[in-house]
């Protein structure tokens, strides 16, 4: 009945192969993340906070140095191979993707980690509350910050999360996948609570995220047992050769288990209609957050999103690529659309970060070994961006508090040239405009859409433009706030970071610089990074 | 079919044992009627309409829940590999303390913090 | 790529075929020497001015401008010594190409940055250099006073660099970034005096027009890369020129012919170029008259073989010059504005030039020299008209003015040889160029040179018409000024480059317009005149015709402004003046079409997000009344019903699915 035959208990126990050198970066960001739960136990209150830093920074360090030995050693591990069946039962698949995702993450977590340390030089608290648990304004609150509790265990969650995320597109097999999902998830849901100023707002968020989250999960289990239903096996390579040689009355499970499982990983880069949590929770969590989660969430899912598009599911396309390139439309479309009318920052960026999933999913959809390279390109270019442009929201304050609303950065760039250009550059770079990293993600995902993607790539291509199109005038209009507008009596001020974000800021801006003048590098790295081992 | 014979024996003899239980301790318990006894839930949570805390459980039920669930977790690893412990060699025994060392730190995580004390 | 790899490969001829077909009309290609090799600073010159200035900040602002004057000169004096290299070559080893370095090169997508010095692009350069000087020396003396004018240079700077980019690039996505330079320096230089919101709002109006224009752009160069499997000039144009699919060329000659309808202010996309008078006049000279508007008809001229292969899209091309340049002439009769009717002036000649870029080999050569010859006169009587308003406290009505001859002598004579050459007065430059224009539109067979023909000829009348009216407005007849001005000569600073213009507009014609020096000169690149081709009406009729025409305009506008009083307030006038009046009414136009919807269909989506619509509440609530609030609880921020939003696009996806298969 099954198109493979459901494994045999071996006669004696085999240990699996593993190759310790190929996981090497994975298990440094696990370590530095276990390590860094033991110093929030045991090391001395007032230096916590800069043996955390220090710990999870170097720590992404060596894991990216890491990457180039592991980068020798692409291929299946974590498993073993059965030889009489010839099948490879292996956990995860160090290939160039997984390890260009890896590398990515990694990078884009450094500047993460160093956004979320912002302590102003120590005059200023930072951005997380010391009690999240408690009711916002109850004594519980107040007795935590009078007590001086620590808001340092945000950086083990934060190593957590990118060692889950850099799983993500590293493994095999469905139920690996699952793992890295949900390992990714929890620490980001409990960061999105954590905002020190409107807390409820970012309780809601952290909630909304968490049972949402939780439903998507159950819709990516369900899939998952759908194709272990059609299959007998839950391993990518074994899903392809099943559904190639798998009978058509079988297509029961297969079409709604293949959709089901992708749902669970576009509801992560918010693909409409999974989409409505992202607005709520990149407004309610901390800025900095904020800006880890869009950049390097986005990556992780994207690469899953590809391993499971051509290497689990690759056989099976024509059942499921319709549902994929209809949600790719919507996203696109309702990113492009909603982001005109808003008048939140963090909101705007969320729509807009909603837009970009749908450009990106053009990529994705237009089934090509450089269409792989070009989605890589476009996650890099659009993560350090992001980054970059989370912390300057950061930096906006009234009060003390962020200034989220668009009004409030009316005048922006009169006072604060240096700091609203760095934004408007980065606006320039959402927009796609020349120049910028996002004008050569834009045209190298839109130009595989139409080369290689067919009928339907060039549909999704010319949508992808005319939204671009009406996302520019967002931007734009921020872009006319800052610099022609006159700012308001109570005008709002850019508080001076610390050298940490002003690194994170600095190369995020120089990164998107540099990718639009000499993007050849890098899309030559994506492109050789672009094969997928099986 | 012959494969499914244990598993219907097995959850007959659950029943049996269910039963026979409620049973013997229906004739042989003793019946001393308290308070406490004629709630309907015995585990402290006390079913008046406002509990402690307005309306809301305190969250120490909660932590110490998970704690309980992750060493039940950690318990049911230990089984298998309890059984098969023999045949597993080095390697497994390499894991599972690394297994173990992982819960562990995270255990230690709770002490220090505070999560063990009532108050 | 792969169709051309195997296009190559199937056939070996296609290999030569290409080569020749590209020889004809680009001329080879040679490799750099000498003084050309350093071309590329040509670009780095005015550059490295706008980050100096920009990057420099307050400290720049004693030498800044004059850095920035100084540096575009430079650009001249490179532009000048490449020209004169290229002159020591024979005319079909003229054409360069130099590669800078590898832009783009990912797999088979290769984009490699380089520059095509070329007979055509060389004339641009030429241009634009040595307007773009002779402006930023009028700048030094129009905006001495503006506590921000290091700023206005660096822009001015970075303007010169994007134009000089967009007109040396050797391949449509470098051309498309020397485009969106341009467009960004203009809207820059609109808004520059942004304190004004309406001027603000001029700026965003022409951002949003070229944003249109832009997207028609990046979608023929993304048709351009699916068909050709290449973005180079050299390998599409030769393509184009020997086995191109017919189809694909239509669409990529619209698009691209969209593209430049939105940078050069073509119908429709028309409506930007009137506000965008609300920048300081220098820029107005010089982008939105003399260079950056001009750009669409450079794009045409570039793609010629593109279009050659489209035959509806060159059709096209002459209809949006035709409709443009009566559009703009209707328009200038009835704008008191004294910029405005320039502007709409600009639109009119420009419209011009689309047309006769158009016509095939017929027009190119003259579309080019028309854009030079106006660049020299219509730049001129911007400067002037800027000395008029520095004169007059900033005033723009010309109901207001009158007489000014009088009180400022050189500005009245320079703009008088602009007018002469705008009207097409024999021998100014005008009439070389404009002429030859009508001569090639009543070139042809069947209705078209009737009716391409007339209307270059009526708008050669009604444009002698409304420049006669804005000359005798504003210089002549009964002064009209408001109490407080007193009206004087400009500077020295101002009126030296107005005077070198004025000599341009009187005099570059004559020389290289009947001599036959520009047309050979463009030949390699534009392809000879077709041998044989006589317009249908004789060309010394057409030329009577023309000239009773324009004379008539320029009586009639005597008559009525000149001899009679005109009145300080405009009269109500007919329902055409009314109209004109208002720009024919491009804007209700164009909310009507274009806005309304969109902020409906904004509107009812936003519907769906309760949260982020504080701006749009109010709209929202009128819209839809009482009833919206129960729709609005609905999806209002509840986890509960987000998660209802998932479910239901899971069902109707897996739906719509189960339907197809």
């Amino acid at each position: 009945m099954t198109a493979v035959a459901p494994l045999a208990l071996p006669a004696a126990f085999q240990p699996s192969n593993v190759d310790y050198l190929a996981i090497l970066p994975l298990l440094i960001v696990f370590g530095a993340a276990l390590v860094g739960v033991l110093v929030e136990a045991f090391a001395p209150r007032e230096r916590r906070h800069v043996i955390q830093v220090g710990l999870a920074v170097v720590g992404l360090l060596g894991a990216a140095v890491a990457i180039i030995p592991a980068a020798g050693h692409q291929g299946v591990t974590m498993g073993l191979a059965d030889g009489s069946t010839n099948r490879q039962m292996f956990a995860l698949a160090v290939d160039g993707p997984a390890l260009f995702m890896q590398g990515t993450i990694v990078l884009m977590g450094v500047l993460g980690i160093l956004t979320m340390a912002e302590r102003f030089g120590g005059t200023g608290p930072d951005a997380f509350t010391p009690s999240g648990a408690s009711t916002p304004g109850s004594a519980n609150e107040t007795a935590a910050a009078r007590a001086g509790a620590l808001t340092s265990e945000v950086f083990p969650l934060t190593m957590f999360a990118i060692f889950g995320m850099m799983l993500f597109p590293t493994t095999n097999d469905l139920i690996g996948m699952f793992v890295a999902l949900e390992v990714l998830s929890l620490p980001l849901y409990i960061l999105s609570g954590l905002a020190r100023r409107r807390r409820l707002l970012s309780q809601e968020a952290s909630l909304k995220y968490f049972l949402l989250g939780a439903f998507s999960s159950a819709f990516f289990l369900f899939g998952t047992a759908l194709l272990y239903g059609y299959a007998g096996s839950v391993y990518f390579g074994d899903l392809s050769r099943a559904i190639a040689s798998g009978p058509l009355a079988m297509n029961g499970l297969l079409l709604p288990g293949a959709f089901l499982v992708f749902v669970g990983l576009l509801f992560k880069v918010g693909a409409v209609p999974f989409h409505a949590w992202t607005p709520d929770v990149y407004q309610g969590a901390p800025t900095p957050v904020t800006g880890f989660m869009a950049a390097c969430t986005k990556a992780a899912a994207f690469g899953a999103i590809l391993r499971l598009a051509y290497v689990g599911l690759d056989t099976g396309r024509w059942e499921w690529t319709n549902a994929l390139v209809l949600v790719a439309l919507l996203t696109m479309v309702v990113g492009a659309v909603l982001s005109v009318t808003q008048t939140d920052m963090k909101r705007l960026l969320a729509y807009s970060s909603i837009a970009h999933a749908g450009f990106i999913l053009v990529g994705v959809l237009a089934f090509d070994r450089k269409a792989i390279g070009a989605v890589l390109f476009y996650l890099v270019a659009y993560g350090f961006a992001t980054i970059a442009a989370f912390a300057i929201v950061s930096l906006v304050r009234q009060n003390g508090a962020e200034a989220t609303h668009l009004s409030q950065w009316a005048g922006l760039g009169k006072r604060y040239p240096v700091v609203a250009g760095a934004f408007a550059f980065l606006m320039l770079a959402f927009a796609g405009i020349p120049l910028t990293s996002g004008f050569v993600s834009k045209f190298a995902v839109f130009s595989a859409a139409v080369g290689t993607g067919g009928a339907t790539g060039t549909v999704l291509a010319v949508v992808g433009v005319v939204c671009s199109a009406i996302t520019v005038f967002v931007y734009a209009r921020v872009i006319v706030l800052m610099f022609f507008s006159d700012a308001p009596d109570d005008a709002v001020e850019v508080v001076t970071p610390s050298v940490s974000t002003t690194f994170s800021i600095a190369i995020g801006t120089l990164v998107t610089l540099a990718l639009g003048v000499l993007p050849s590098a890098l899309l030559d790295l994506a492109d050789r990074a672009s094969q997928f081992v099986r | 079919m012959n494969s499914y014979v244990p598993i219907l024996f097995m959850l007959g003899l659950g029943f049996a044992f269910a039963a026979l239980s409620v049973f013997t301790s229906l004739v042989v318990g003793p019946k001393r009627y308290n308070r406490a006894k004629l709630e309907a839930y015995e585990c402290g949570i006390q079913p008046t309409p406002h509990a402690a805390g307005g309306g809301r459980v305190p969250i120490k039920y909660y932590l110490t829940a998970m704690l309980f669930i992750i060493f039940d977790i950690e318990s049911i690893f230990l089984y298998p590999f309890a059984v098969a412990f023999n045949k597993l060699g080095l390697f497994a025994l390499v894991e599972m303390v690394l297994f173990i060392l992982t819960v562990f730190i995270a255990y230690a995580y709770v002490w220090r913090r505070g999560g063990l004390e009532w108050d | 790529m792969g169709t051309l790899v195997q296009t190559l490969a199937s056939s070996p001829s296609a290999l030569s075929t290409y080569a020749a077909g590209f020889a004809t009309h680009e001329g080879e290609a040679h490799a750099a020497t000498g003084v050309t090799a350093y071309a590329w600073l040509l670009v780095a010159l005015p550059l490295l001015g706008a980050a100096v200035l920009l990057v420099g900040g307050r400290r720049t602002d004693k030498f800044g401008p004059v850095l920035a004057t100084a540096l575009s000169w430079g650009a001249f004096v490179v532009g000048a010594l490449v020209f004169l290299a290229m002159l020591g070559r024979g005319p079909e080893d003229r054409a360069v190409g130099i590669d800078l370095f590898d832009w783009v090169a990912a797999g088979a997508f290769k984009v490699s940055a380089g520059l095509l010095v070329d007979q055509l692009s060389m004339t641009f350069v030429l241009l634009i250099t040595f307007v773009g000087s002779l402006i930023h020396v009028y700048s030094l003396g129009y905006m001495e006073h503006d506590p921000d004018k290091r700023r206005f240079f660096a822009y001015l700077n970075l303007f010169v660099a994007a134009m000089l980019l967009l007109v040396l690039a050797n391949s449509y996505l470098l051309l498309y970034v020397g485009w969106e330079g341009v467009g960004l320096a203009s809207y820059l230089l609109i808004g520059f005096w942004n304190w004004n919101p309406a001027y603000a709002t001029a700026a965003n109006k022409a951002f949003v027009a070229n944003r249109v224009g832009d997207f028609g752009l990046s979608i023929a160069i993304m048709v351009m890369f699916f068909h050709f499997g290449a973005v180079d000039f050299a390998t599409v144009l030769g393509e184009a020129g020997t086995n191109a699919n017919q189809g694909f060329m239509t669409a990529i000659g619209l698009m691209l012919l969209l593209g430049a309808c939105g940078k050069s202010a073509q119908f429709p996309l028309q409506s930007w170029l009137g506000d965008a008078m609300a920048g300081p006049t220098p820029v107005s000279a010089l982008i939105h008259a003399a260079t950056m508007v001009t750009a669409g008809v450079y794009l045409v001229v570039r793609s010629a073989p593109i279009f050659e292969a489209a035959p509806t899209a060159q059709l096209v091309v002459v209809i949006v010059g035709a409709i443009t340049l009566l559009f703009g002439a209707i328009v200038g009769c009835a704008k008191d504005d004294i910029k405005k009717a320039l502007a709409a002036s600009t639109m009119s000649q420009i419209g011009y030039m689309m047309l006769a870029a158009g016509l095939g080999p017929v027009g190119y050569a003259f579309a080019i020299f028309h854009l030079l010859t106006h660049g020299f006169f219509k730049a001129g009587m911007f400067l002037g008209a800027g000395s008029v308003m520095h004169g007059m406290n900033d005033q723009v009505d010309m109901r207001r003015f009158g007489g000014l001859s009088g009180a400022m002598k050189i500005t009245w004579a320079t703009f008088a040889l602009g007018w002469l050459a705008i009207l097409g007065v024999p021998p100014f430059s005008g009439f070389w160029s404009k002429d030859k224009i009508i001569e090639a539109a009543f070139i042809g067979e069947g209705w078209r040179p009737w009716v391409f023909g007339l209307a270059t000829l009526i708008g050669a009348g009604i444009t002698a018409f409304y420049m006669s009216r804005l000359f005798f407005m504003t210089f002549h007849g009964k002064k009209r000024w408001t109490d407080d001005v007193h009206p004087h000569e400009s500077g020295k600073l101002m009126t030296v480059p107005m005077m070198v213009l004025a000599l341009g507009s009187a005099f570059l014609g004559l020389i290289i317009g009947p001599t036959g020096l520009f047309t050979s000169w463009l030949e390699p690149v534009t392809g000879a005149e077709p041998e044989g081709a006589h317009p249908v009406i004789p060309v010394p009729v057409l030329m009577a015709l023309t000239l009773v025409l324009v004379a008539g305009g320029a009586a009639f506008a005597w008559l009525r402004y000149w001899r009679d009083e005109v009145a300080v307030t405009a009269p109500a006038g007919n329902l055409l003046t009314q109209a004109a009046r208002k720009d024919l009414y491009q804007d209700q136009v164009n909310e009507a079409l274009l806005m309304r919807p969109g902020i409906h269909l904004t509107r009812s989506l936003v519907f769906a997000d309760g949260k982020g619509v504080d701006g749009a509440a109010g709209g929202l609530a009128a819209l839809v009344g009482g009833t919206s609030s129960r729709l609005r609880k609905l999806q209002n921020g509840f986890a509960r019903s987000y998660a209802l939003t998932m479910l239901a696009g899971v069902v109707a996806i897996l739906g719509a699915l189960w339907v197809i298969s």
